[in-house]
Parts: structure tokens; sequence; C-alpha cells
């Protein structure tokens, strides 16, 4: 009978959400408060029945209710309840009812905390929401029923759930990517609502950046997690692929990284505030393109659901209906007037647009690199992948410029800076960072063109920030109060943009520097890799609770040949799927990883390990966390929690005498 | 002019809606092998039951055959062993089997206990034959006209349907003058 509830319960999320996407907007441009009120309660209601409607379908999972056809394809009774719990969204039905409720946890989340914002523009935001949720749940309720049964000849057991996904970093992984995803559609909500009211002002930005910098932030994380996923999972120790799935989620980060800075400058400047809505639209676009990419089949991808013909029609036209309705809206409404705020040629406004300019350049290039092959696809020109290399080639130069910039532009001022000022102001952090760069060659022993490039931008940004740092606490009443009074959204940028040079770091050291060796090793060799040996002691089986394994005992030795870690890799048989799994060792360190895996049996008592050497490696992931961190610190700045002064904007505008009025009037 | 500017994001992604929806249904892990219309790669490899005797790329000169591409390791490669069996001893197809990346006994083993659809068995255990061809995953199955040049190359399983469908067609075209 639960499922069933569950799938009451979904209908019935359906209507509210239908409700949401029509009453409080018909409200808001009719002036009708008493409609404009109903936007709260129905958020409240649908998160209500959505959050229902997951706890049911989790309760299935965790009773082993294979007459549910989902779980009896994502589960079995013998996982340990913990994974039992994650395989809700170990598919594309619950992962979708997971984004579903993290999209109404949003709204619910717009709904208690947009108190100080006008009634019609939080109506006019809830019921966009609102729209978004309808689309999603049609598209669930119609095409991806988690609830669907199977009657009468129920299995004894499931499926399984694939052992890939059979990790912690999977239990955390995809929510708070969906969290980063799905958090893009508020902005997206309010730059929508702007444009319906033409209200594309100050105070607009000052609403949209929070909600931008958490959403985020999650997907910082959620990245992050997937990357080390990929790492310790996957069994190579590679930390990123350019797989299509990874792009797709690359894309609205790299596009909401623009985001945040452009909204910066429509706040402070009241400029680019088409190209601030733009990039809002689009930054949730590509949200919407990763789940349709990752649900439709149409790439290949480890991480690609099965693929239905019939999903991947729905939700392109899900898509299709989303993104050209709203940017035919920013093309019939969005500003086009030249605002009145004047800024130089080298001001920060400027280094700011350069940095717009270059996250943009990398979103399409990732982008077309990722589409590319379908493209050909569609011309007839035949097949092919874009690997490694060209992504490489191609985005490596863009990070390095935008680190340059960014450690130049922190120095900048707004409206206008003095060339010859900045010049002196970046001298010394030139010098510093050069003299980092060198002593990091020379402490690696050997010199790489891309290593220097990338440890110098790298350095340079943390030097750059911290000279500012040091600059702006310069106080008469010491150093701490000085320390004290910066903002918390000022150390928010400091974390996020120290994170930012570490990735960097780890990212050129890790593939400049790392050592990998392929080797055939039997009990008893010892292999040398780096400045360490590794030992190949013994081998071994053991059981878990739903495989077994054969393990390899290794110990790894420093150079003086004192033992520094016991590793045992170890590759797993699955019993329900038969699937083999490769679990790596890993002596894991802040500036060096041991990484050790167990491939194919090459001989009777003989094995291929694969040894790797991977300094910094770990950076990756402490930089994204370092770049959350700053988030949630920014939005927890006491400016977002001041009332807004403008009291007059809670008095809603008749439409009549909107009509006549493009978004211009509000510059 | 300025606001004509405004539309080409929509008509950008209308574009790109064009080229999503003509990728909906195809399947992306449809691979097109570089060796199409080129000769059997050069190569010289074990026979599986003998040892000592050696075969090379002349193998698939002078008749129409299928390589497939298999192991012991590889559970889709049961799958269509019946299919492949019905194929040799009812439709007369010569199959030459390439057991890939496999160990000597257990592929012996296999043979005996399922049936040998193969006319040669070629064994490959370092996967050399299986680079050069570009092997995805086995299994593998390629059609080889009777020059040794390649024409087509399947992968996945093969059976009845596939072969109506996909192996067929090319069968009368480049079918022996002889049969």
């Amino acid at each position: 009978m639960y499922p069933e509830l569950g799938q009451m319960a979904l209908i019935l999320a359906l209507l509210l959400a239908s409700l949401l996407a029509v009453v409080p907007l018909v409200g808001s441009v009719t002036g009708r408060e008493q409609l404009q009120a109903f936007s709260r309660p129905l958020s409240a209601g649908l998160f209500v029945f959505v959050a229902l409607a997951f706890a049911l379908l989790t309760h299935a999972f965790l009773t082993d209710d294979f007459s549910v056809a989902y779980v009896a394809n994502n589960s079995n009774s013998m996982l340990p309840w913990y994974y039992k719990f994650s395989a809700v969204w170990g598919g594309h039905e619950g992962s979708l009812l997971l984004w579903i409720l993290m999209l109404v946890g949003w709204t619910l989340a717009v709904a208690v905390f947009s108190r100080r914002l006008p009634t019609v523009m939080v109506s006019q935001v809830l019921s966009v929401m609102g729209m978004v949720t309808v689309g999603f749940l049609l598209f669930t309720i119609l095409t991806s029923n988690p609830f669907d049964r199977i009657l009468p000849n129920v299995p004894a057991d499931g499926a399984d759930l694939n052992p890939l996904l059979q990790d912690f970093g999977l239990i955390i992984h995809p929510p708070m990517l969906y969290m980063g995803y799905v958090g893009f559609s508020v902005a997206f909500a309010f730059a929508i609502a702007a444009l319906i009211n033409g209200r594309l002002d100050a105070a607009w930005a000052r609403w949209s950046r929070p909600w931008t910098t958490v959403a985020w932030s999650f997907l910082s994380l959620g990245i992050a997690l997937g990357s080390w996923w990929a790492y310790y999972e996957l069994g190579w120790g590679g930390w990123w692929f350019w797989d299509p799935v990874e792009n797709a989620s690359l894309l609205p980060w790299l596009s909401g990284t623009a985001l945040m800075h452009s909204l910066a400058v429509t706040e402070k400047r009241g400029v680019f505030k088409s190209w601030t809505v733009l990039l809002a639209i689009v930054t949730f676009s590509l949200s919407l393109l990763g789940t349709f990419l990752v649900r439709s089949g149409v790439l290949t991808s480890v991480h690609a659901f099965a693929s239905d013909p019939e999903r991947g029609t729905f939700l392109l036209i899900l898509l299709a209906i989303t993104i050209v309705s709203s940017l035919t809206l920013y093309a019939f409404r969005a500003p086009v007037v030249h605002v009145r705020a004047r800024y130089a040629g080298l001001s920060r406004e400027v280094f700011l647009l350069l940095n717009n300019v270059l996250l943009v350049a990398s979103t399409l290039l990732v982008l077309l690199g990722t589409i590319y092959p379908l493209v050909l696809d569609y011309l007839d020109m035949g097949r092919l992948s874009i690997g490694e290399p060209f992504f490489n080639l191609t985005f490596s130069p863009l990070a390095v410029a935008a680190g340059l910039l960014l450690g130049a532009g922190i120095f900048s001022r707004w409206k206008k800076t003095d060339g010859g000022w900045l010049g002196r102001k970046l001298l010394w952090p030139l010098a510093a960072s050069t003299l980092v760069t060198a002593l990091v060659m020379v402490g690696y022993g050997e010199f790489k063109p891309w290593a220097f490039v990338g440890t110098f931008s790298a350095s340079w940004v943390v030097i750059a920030t911290f000279w500012d740092l040091w600059e702006k606490s310069g106080s008469r009443k010491g150093r701490l109060y000085g320390l004290k009074r910066q903002s918390r959204s000022y150390y928010g940028m400091v974390l996020g943009h120290l994170g930012m040079a570490i990735v960097m770091a780890g990212a050129t050291i890790a593939s400049n520097y790392g050592i990998e060796r392929d080797v055939r090793m039997s009990p008893g060799d010892t292999a040398q890799v780096g400045d360490y040996k590794a030992v190949f002691v013994e081998t071994g089986n053991r059981r878990g609770a739903n495989f077994t394994a054969e393990y390899g005992r290794f110990e790894i030795l420093d150079s003086e040949g004192d033992l520094v870690s016991v590793q045992m890799p170890e590759k797993r048989q699955y019993l329900v799927q038969r699937n083999v799994m490769t679990e790596a060792g890993i002596d894991a360190g802040l500036f060096r990883d041991i990484f050790i895996a167990v491939g194919e049996r090459v001989a009777e008592d003989a094995w291929a390990i694969r040894l790797q050497y991977k300094p910094l490696v770990r950076w990756l992931w402490l930089g994204a966390i370092f770049m959350a961190a700053g988030g949630f610190l920014a939005i927890s700045d006491r400016r977002y929690r001041i009332r807004d002064k403008v009291r007059d904007t809670d008095v809603p505008v008749p439409s009549g005498s909107k009509a006549g009025k493009p978004a211009e009037a509000a510059s | 002019m300025k606001r004509a500017l405004m539309f080409l994001p929509v008509v950008l992604v209308v574009a790109l809606g064009a080229i999503l929806f003509a990728g909906i249904g195809k399947d992306p892990n449809r691979l097109e092998s570089a060796l199409i219309g080129k000769p059997v790669p050069e190569f010289n490899l074990a026979d599986l039951q003998a040892p000592d005797s050696q075969h090379d790329q002349s193998l698939f000169k002078g008749q129409v055959s299928l390589l497939n591409v298999w192991g012991t390791w590889c559970p889709a490669c049961r799958d269509e062993h019946d299919d492949l069996i019905w194929l040799a001893r009812e439709k007369g197809v010569r199959i030459v089997g390439l057991n890939y990346k496999d160990d000597r006994q257990e592929a012996l083993k296999w043979l005996k206990t399922l049936g040998d659809p193969y006319a040669v068995s070629v064994y490959d255990p370092r996967g050399t034959l299986g680079f050069d061809l570009g092997v995805y995953g086995a299994p593998e199955t390629y059609f080889i006209d009777s020059q040794g040049i390649v024409r087509y190359r399947h992968v996945g399983v093969v059976n009845e349907t596939v072969w109506n469908e996909k192996f067929l067609p090319l069968m009368e075209e480049y079918g022996d003058v002889s049969s």
C-alpha cells in the first residue's frame, strides 16, 4: 500500500505545483494580494508531499519491497542498510525524485527566508520555481515513476545496486551535486521575475547573490566529491576524465562562477545588468542540459543512466520550453540602453568583465568539446570522441589566465584604477611568486613549462590575496582590530580565491610531477615509485557483506627504508551482479598520495600492479572545501540580514502601468 | 539593432536543441572501426588447440569469414556461443575465433564442454591482435571478405536478429562466388 501512497503524494504535489505556478503569478500581475499570499503555503505543501513521496520510496528500499520495480532493479536484501538508503538515488527514477526534492526544498527555503523581499517579487519567484517543479513532476509521473509495481510475479530478490555505487562517496555525492544544480534555479527564478516586472536593479542583484553563492558552494563540493570518488573508486588514480557527465557538472559551475562575479558588479555598480540576467538563465539552463545529457543516452559515459528515447524526448521538450521561453522573455525585456554609471578602461569593473569573458570562454569550450561528437554525427561527418588532450590543452591556458587576472584584479578599484599605481602594487607579488615558483621547480627537481605557469599563477593568486588582506587590515588600533573589521563576505572571497589557487596548484603539480608505473609483481617483489619502495608481501582472501575479495598486502617504505604504511588493495567480486571491482590502496597525505591498485593476474603468482606517486593530489579537493567554506561564510555576512529600507517596493504595481514600461526604466 | 542582438541566445539554443533532438535514440555505443575497408592487420599468433602451429593474416584470404573475439572471462560470449554454433553448423559460416586475453586451458575446456563453432582458433593471450583491431570489449565480431579486407565491425552479441539485419546483407554483397 505504501508505494501507492507515494504515487498519490506525487500526484498531489503535481497539483500543488500547478497552483503555485499560476496563482501567485496571476496575483502579482493583477495586483491582488490575496492571491500572492498563496505562494508561501503552497510552497510548504508542495515540499511536504514531495518529501512524503521520497520517504515512502526510502521505506520501500529499507524494507526490501521488491514488488516495486525500481527497488527490485537497484537493491538487494544482502545490501547493508546504508547502501539500501543511498540506492534510493542510485538509479534514474529515484535520483530524479531526489532532484525534485531538492527543488522543492529550495522553493521552501526561498519562501521562508524571503520575509524582507517585496511580496510581488516573492510570489513571482516562487511561481517560476513552481513551473519548473511542474515540468519535472510531470516527467517523473509520466515517464519515470519510481513506484511502478511488478505484480503479481514479485521477484524473490533484487538485482542489486551497481557495485561502483556501493561506496560512501556515492551516498553524499549526488545530493551535494543536485543541491548545486538545482540551487541555480533560485537565481534563475529571480532573473525571470525581474524580467517580468522590469525590476533589474541593485536590489535584485543583492537578493540573488546569497542564493547563487550557496548553490555554487554546494556544486563545488559535489564536483569535488565526484572527483574524489572517481579517484579512489574507479581504481586507476585519475581525478578528472573530461567525461561528458563530469563536464555537465562543470558547465554550470563555470557559468555560475561567472554569475557570482557579475552579480557583484551589478549590485555594487549597477552595470552589466543584461549580461547578469543572461548568465542566470544560462547557468540554470546548463544545469538542465546536464540532467538531459545524463538521462537521455545521447552521449556515452560511465555515469549515464540506461537510455530511453521516450525520456530523452520528454526531457528535451521540457528543456526547450524552459530555456526558449526564458531566453525569448530575455530578448524582449532585457535592457539594452547604456547605463549612466561610467567606468574607465582600467577598473575593477573591467577586471571582472574579463573574468567573465574567460569563464564564459571556458564554459563554451567545455560545452563544445562535450557536444562536438553529437554535432558531427548530426552533420553525418562520422563519429569521434574528444578526449583529454583537447580539454587539457585548451582549458589550462584559460585557467592560468584567470589566475593571473585575479591576482591583479584584487588590487583594482571600482570606476578607475591608475595603471602606474597598479603596476607598482603588483611588483612585490610578482617577485614573490616568481621566487616561490622557482623554489617549487627546484624542489621537484625538474623544470616543466606547464608546471611553471601553473605554479606561478597559483602562487600569484595566494600572494596577491594575502597582500590585499594585509593592506586592508592595517589599522591604527592594531592588526587584530583591522582583521576583525573586515566583513565576512570579504573573508569569504579570500577563502574562495585561496581555494581556487589550491586547486590550481594541486592540478598542476599532480599532473606534472606525478609518477605512474605499471609493473608485474609477485609476492616478495619490490618496486620503486618516486622516493618510495613498495614491497608486495603476500596475497589473501576475505569476505565482505556482499562480496568476496582477493587482496594484496603491500608495505610502503621511504628512502631510508622505514615503514610508512601498509596497504591492502583488493579485487572484489560482487556476488549478485558478478562484477569485479578494483579497490585501490591509498596512503593519503597532504603533500603526496601513494596509490596501489591490483590489476589483472598475469601468471600463476604474478599480478599487474599499478603504482602511483601523486604529489599534492589532495589539494584538488581541499581547494574545493576552501571555496565552499568561502561561499558559506560570505552568505552569513550581516548585510544580507539587514532589512531592505526601500519599503515602497512592497506595494504591488498594477500591471497596466507596467505594460508599456520596459525594463530600461528600472535603471 | 541592439534589440536584435538579444535574440542571439534563443537562436543558438534552438540550433543546439535540433542537434540534441537528432541525437536521441541513436546508440552512442555504435562504433565504427578505422579498419573498415582495410586489410586485417598483420599478426603471427599460435593456434589455440595446437600451440606449435602459427597463423597469420593469410588465414582470411580465399573465403569470407567472421572473426569473433571472445574469452572465457566474458559472460556475453557465453550468451552468443550457441548462436555461433548455429551459424557454423546450420548456415555453414566460416568463423575464426580469436581467444582474447585468456587462459589456454580454460579456453579449451570451454570449447570442449560448450562445443566448438570455430573453423580456426587463434590464441591471443596478450591481446596483441586485439589491440591492432581496436577491440573495445568482447564479444566483437568482424566481417572479413575473401580478400582479407575488414568490411564490418559488430560490437556485442551476435544472434539471429543481428545476423539477419547486419551480416546477411554483407554476405550477399561479398559472399563467396562459389556458393
